[in-house]
């Protein structure tokens, strides 16, 4: 039983307010969201920052939904990931980790270092090129979650690929979202 | 020409397209979990409007949100509007939601229609 005491502590230590292991399904979504909500309801936050932080939230979860990969571990298929909330002290972060196949990993990185060696400017110019030539994809993307999470964001998004296996990594995200100034005194 | 009428729920606008009393708007918060089968209804309906279409068509956004896959339909919707004549986009935001409104700024760089911007 010591995990869950361990568990308890890790989260109190990294200042996480929410963590949310498992299978994600449009569902499971809207009842992250609605309790996330909630909590920040609660918060007295700005409304500009509750936004940005549902905003972010929400390509986060949609993300795992539509692009996390199946993993076979000891025979049972899942599409388990896991979805996190930080509350620190000058802001909150949004976390994500879910198996991706090792095939699929440079496209990522490709993405995401282009998105990061942009500046605000450089994010809105990218957001209205591919909006004009983008197609919803197969899945019910539209390529333009971490383009927004970074633009909501406004800081440089954070990530890292953890080996699994031969197959597959744990690809792991945290999107920053800074505190109105006034409440950070 | 039938009205388009959807109820809005927790993850999806509320829609009204009726050409008789000449009420086009969308409202509050658009998420579903497919955004190209959710808008479909809409993007028809326009399309059967633009042949048949009111000589102004006051065209309303009133959304508390919308994720990226939705960007991509409103931007969809914008463009359909486009080539019906006397189209005239009104694009709301919640007065402290700066966000809401530069993304109405953005949308009214990539089409060619009036926006006007109202808060509420």
């Amino acid at each position: 039983m010591r995990f869950i005491y361990d568990l308890h502590q890790s989260m109190i230590t990294h200042n996480v307010i929410l963590i949310y292991e498992g299978d994600f399904t449009q569902e499971t979504t809207k009842s992250i969201l609605s309790m996330a909500e909630r909590n920040l309801e609660s918060s007295g936050e700005e409304s500009g920052i509750k936004k940005r932080i549902f905003n972010v939230m929400v390509e986060a979860l949609q993300n795992i939904v539509k692009h996390s990969d199946e993993i076979e571990v000891d025979k049972s298929k899942s599409h388990a990931a896991i979805f996190l909330i930080g509350n620190e002290q000058s802001r909150y972060s949004i976390m994500s980790g879910n198996p991706v196949r090792k095939e699929n990993i440079p496209t990522l990185k490709n993405a995401l270092e282009k998105i990061n060696s942009l500046d605000k400017d450089g994010l809105k110019e990218l957001y209205k090129e591919i909006i004009k030539n983008t197609t919803i994809s197969e899945k019910g993307g539209a390529g333009l979650g971490f383009v927004d999470m970074a633009r909501k964001s406004g800081e440089k998004l954070e990530w890292d690929f953890v080996d699994v296996n031969e197959e597959y990594s744990f690809f792991c995200l945290k999107v920053n979202i800074a505190r109105a100034k006034e409440a950070v005194a | 020409m039938e009205i388009l009428n959807i109820e809005g729920a927790e993850d999806t606008p509320k829609i009204i397209l009726d050409r008789t009393n000449g009420i086009f708007e969308i409202s509050g918060r658009s998420l579903p979990e497919d955004s190209a089968e959710f808008y479909k209804p809409v993007l028809e309906w326009l399309k059967s409007y633009s042949g048949q279409s009111n000589s102004a068509t006051d065209f309303v956004f009133k959304l508390e949100y919308f994720n990226t896959a939705s960007s991509k339909l409103i931007l969809d919707v914008l463009s359909s509007l486009e080539s019906i004549g006397g189209t005239t986009v009104h694009w709301y935001h919640h007065e402290d939601d700066e966000d809401m409104q530069e993304a109405g700024q953005e949308f009214s760089e990539l089409v060619e229609i009036p926006f006007e911007f109202r808060t509420y």
